[in-house]
């Protein structure tokens, strides 16, 4: 389906961002800048304990402070269940989830399940008030035993953390009492046939540490419960739809009840599609008549919203003597957080993914810890189960005495491969983003020499996959007089898909990027359309464009033939100018066009809505040299090269900016970022100062390679660009740290102490 | 026909069988098709008339977003598969 002519007029390009000026100069309005009138500020008061039970909750203090307006408790929720008494099921995008569990993460009732869930809100003229008024609201617990990694939850005698949860196995519900929500298996072969034929085995056990998003804008949300029964929200969100669905099913009110206005977003990475404050905020406003505003701090967000899961994975891979890898067994141990919803099934089907392995098994667990509950981050489960198989893989290379990239391409899956899950690959570009790192000037050069006597330097390299989505998408498009289009989407814009998708409506018209004006707009105005987040925007949301288009120049070729008074099929439109074919021999531009609308029948729309397949896969390889210092464990990033499959490149600066930014959150992975839990299960390090994330002094600049492998399955050939690149970085550096010193890192992030340890665990003498 | 995979966790529902050929011109009808060879088989996937929520259908490779309307040629190849929710659930 691949779009032939690959000679682009608009795609490949490198026009400005529509939104750029705004973004400089400060005229964008984020959801911090949103006020109203009358507005009342919220804050929520949140769990100290990481498990406990709710006894009492007093808030008659807090209600006499002047300039409190409500106070909202979790009894103040509508109720869960349904007529029969079972609780209901809701459908948030592609997934339900226990209406209950949604219910219970946005203030809790009779349990607090980890540290910072809500257990109260207030409402007041201002925020220092409503501090003061949280202060004021007395709350009795009995503290309960706490437990925070996936392998001692699912020990018999651990502390259960929802009494009403059984463990789900492909449909079918289990009977005990359990912290594991979720069993699932992936078998293709005969694994203890393929070990049995293997030359050489590895098994490892890996442990990696919950990390957060770090996107430098907090939640925030606006609500008001108008008087007309109608609730409007204004806040920073990925998914607008999935966000408003959420809520009004928490409100218990009908979905068109709620109006969802996305303001810009700054940052998500997969962390903003969860409602935190919404629901909170409007039933205060609901209270109190007046809009509600809540904004999370840094401490509410790394406590309270949803990190990556922390998680333990078991590794073991056979290959033979001659570099076949023969078979590959994976035992992944999720953290959900203290409700189901890991994305431990996104690991199964990534952690073998690069290879052609006849023989595989993989067993996944999600796993109830006493933490908030995990949300999606970039390919989330991918880059802890890669991290482990990446590992493994280069240790074999090594043991096998074959070149790692070159280990990697005798056994890259191919189109025809079958994944883990027994599907087959359709048309991949692993090998070819393979062979552009072995031909990388990064790889053929010399690695450089150390300056002072106790450093060390190595060079790794590591690849990822990330299977990206499609879903559901809405795109309008509303002809101008002065020739221009006006695009209207549901997709809010995190890297710049504004622009990419109005690239590929301008290239199916025959205009100029600059010449369509984008809108990301509220929840009324446009068509369903699942949330910026899974590889899709340009993939999927840039497809309605392309339909949207498709449909406005077909209405315009339809306007010329009545303006020429010709036969429809006899105009033709082609880079932006429409002509006759036959012996009248017309011929009209784009904006001449425009300019007729008027008087030849009115406005011209086009409309382009998709649920796709054709999903294109995503692969993505990293190159890099460290500097480990012997003596303090400090790993320094050196040199670092990503190399990545985009299928095409709409606008490459963006993909660039996608490759730059996935690779530095992976650096922050494997070597800074983690929860510091201590024994009461409480996050120590909940502020930027002491969670450290990558800075520009951090890193050297990130080359990047694009590798452009069509997607067959797109008009454009476009893959998502937006997570792939996140997935090789700790596994790379880890290999890079092997060359190094000769060890095995085991365990993210690979900070000083975790590499010092590791170098006396192994008794090595540098 | 088309060919069915079973998975793993299911094939004490198949008499241990791994590979189903059976007949349908969409999911809905292939599921259908096993219940009758395999009684059960139905309840296991489909709630409500959709699959289950934390199951994804893959026909010829490509997770359908239709469901058990996706249409299903003579030479399909049907995965029952877990859903990747990617933790936005």
């Amino acid at each position: 389906m691949t779009t032939k002519n690959n000679k682009f007029k608009v795609i490949g390009t490198r026009p400005i961002r529509h939104d750029g000026t705004d973004k400089v100069t400060g005229r964008a309005q984020y959801g911090a800048d949103f006020s109203m009138p009358r507005m009342l500020s919220g804050k929520i008061l949140r769990s100290p304990h990481a498990h406990a039970k709710i006894i009492s909750i007093d808030t008659s203090s807090a209600e006499k402070i002047h300039g409190v307006e409500a106070i909202i408790t979790g009894k103040d929720l509508p109720e869960t269940a349904n007529s029969d008494g079972e609780d209901r099921k809701v459908t948030l995008g592609e997934l339900s989830t226990d209406l209950k569990y949604l219910r219970e993460g946005i203030m809790a009732t009779e349990k607090a399940v980890f540290k910072g869930q809500p257990i109260a809100a207030v409402a007041a003229t201002n925020v220092h008030i409503a501090e003061e008024a949280c202060k004021a609201i007395k709350i009795s617990y009995e503290v309960l035993d706490a437990v925070i990694t996936a392998p001692e939850a699912m020990k018999a005698n651990a502390p259960i953390i929802q009494e009403d949860l059984r463990t789900t196995e492909l449909g079918e519900k289990l009977n005990s009492q359990t912290n594991i929500a979720e069993h699932l298996q992936d078998k293709l072969g005969d694994v203890d046939k393929g070990f049995d034929e293997s030359d050489i085995v590895i098994e490892r056990e890996f442990n990696t540490s919950t990390v957060h998003q770090g996107y430098i804008e907090p939640h925030n949300c606006v609500a008001h419960w108008r008087d007309d029964g109608r609730i409007h929200i204004w806040n920073t969100t990925q998914g607008p739809f999935n966000v408003r669905d959420a809520t009004a099913e928490v409100l218990n009110v009908s979905l068109s009840a709620v109006k969802l206005t996305p303001l810009e977003i700054g940052g998500g990475f997969g962390g903003k599609f969860e409602p935190y404050l919404e629901p909170v905020a409007a039933i205060l406003s609901k209270k109190t008549g007046r809009p509600v505003k809540i904004v999370m701090t840094r401490s509410e967000e790394l406590e309270a919203t949803g990190p990556t899961p922390g998680s333990n994975i078991r590794v073991k891979i056979g290959a033979t003597k001659e570099g076949k890898l023969v078979a590959a067994e994976a035992v992944l141990k999720y953290e959900a957080g203290a409700f189901p919803g890991s994305p431990v099934a996104a690991a199964a089907a990534c952690v073998f993914a690069p290879y052609n392995i006849p023989n595989q098994s993989v067993d996944g667990y999600d796993v109830l810890v006493n933490k908030t509950k995990t949300a999606a981050y970039r390919a989330p489960g991918a880059t802890n189960a890669e991290f482990a198989s990446e590992t493994i893989i280069d240790e074999l290379a090594h043991k096998l005495n074959i070149d790692p990239i070159e280990f990697r391409l005798m056994n890259a899956s191919n189109e025809g491969t079958r994944a883990t899950d027994g599907t087959k690959f359709h048309n991949i570009g692993l090998t070819e983003v393979l062979e552009a790192m072995k031909n990388d000037p990064h790889y053929k050069s010399d690695l450089s020499k150390p300056k002072t006597q106790n450093k060390i330097r190595g060079r790794g390299v590591a690849v990822g996959f990330w299977m990206n989505a499609g879903l559901q998408s809405s795109v309008n498009l509303a002809l101008n007089q002065d020739g221009t289009v006006n695009l209207t989407e549901g997709s809010p814009d995190i890297g710049g898909s504004r622009t990419s998708i109005s690239m590929q409506a301008a290239e199916v018209l025959g205009i100029k990027a600059e010449d369509v004006h984008p809108s990301v707009v509220d929840t009324d105005s446009i068509g369903y359309t699942f949330g910026t987040g899974g590889s899709r925007t340009t993939f999927a949301t840039g497809w309605a464009a392309y339909e949207a288009a498709k449909d406005l120049k077909n209405k315009m070729i339809e306007r010329a033939a009545l303006i020429w008074d010709v036969d429809s099929n006899l105009v033709s439109m082609n880079d932006g100018v429409l002509n006759t074919n036959g012996s009248k021999n017309k011929s009209m531009t784009f904006k001449e066009l425009a300019i007729e609308m008027n008087g030849s029948g009115g406005p011209i729309m086009g409309q382009g809505t998709v649920d796709p397949k054709g999903v294109g896969k995503s692969f993505a390889g990293l190159i890099v040299d460290i500097e480990l210092d012997t003596e303090t464990g400090k790993t320094q990033i050196l040199k670092v090269t990503c190399v990545q499959d985009c299928g095409k490149a709409i606008h490459p600066s963006y993909v660039e900016g996608q490759m730059q930014g996935g690779t530095v959150q992976g650096i922050g992975w494997a070597l800074n970022e983690e929860y510091y839990m201590d024994r009461n299960a409480k996050m120590s390090n909940n502020s930027l100062l002491d969670y450290r994330m990558p800075t520009s002094l951090d890193l050297p600049m990130i080359n990047t390679v694009i590798v452009e492998v069509p997607n067959e399955g797109h008009p454009f050939g476009v893959r998502g660009v937006g997570e792939v690149n996140i997935v090789a970085p700790p596994a790379a550096i880890a290999n890079a740290i092997s060359d190094a010193a000769k060890i095995r890192m085991e365990v993210l992030p690979m900070n000083p102490q975790a590499v010092l340890k590791t170098i006396n665990e192994n008794n090595r003498k540098l | 026909m088309a060919t069915v995979f079973i998975p793993s966790l299911m094939i004490d529902m198949t008499s241990g069988k791994q590979r189903i050929e059976v007949p349908g011109s969409n999911v809905r009808d292939i599921i259908n098709s096993i219940d009758k060879l395999y009684p059960g088989v139905k309840g296991r996937l489909v709630e409500n008339h959709k699959i289950k929520p934390n199951i994804s259908v893959a026909v010829d490779g490509e997770i359908s977003p239709l469901g058990i309307l996706e249409k299903v040629a003579p030479n399909s190849e049907v995965h029952f598969i877990p859903a990747v929710g990617g933790g936005a659930n």
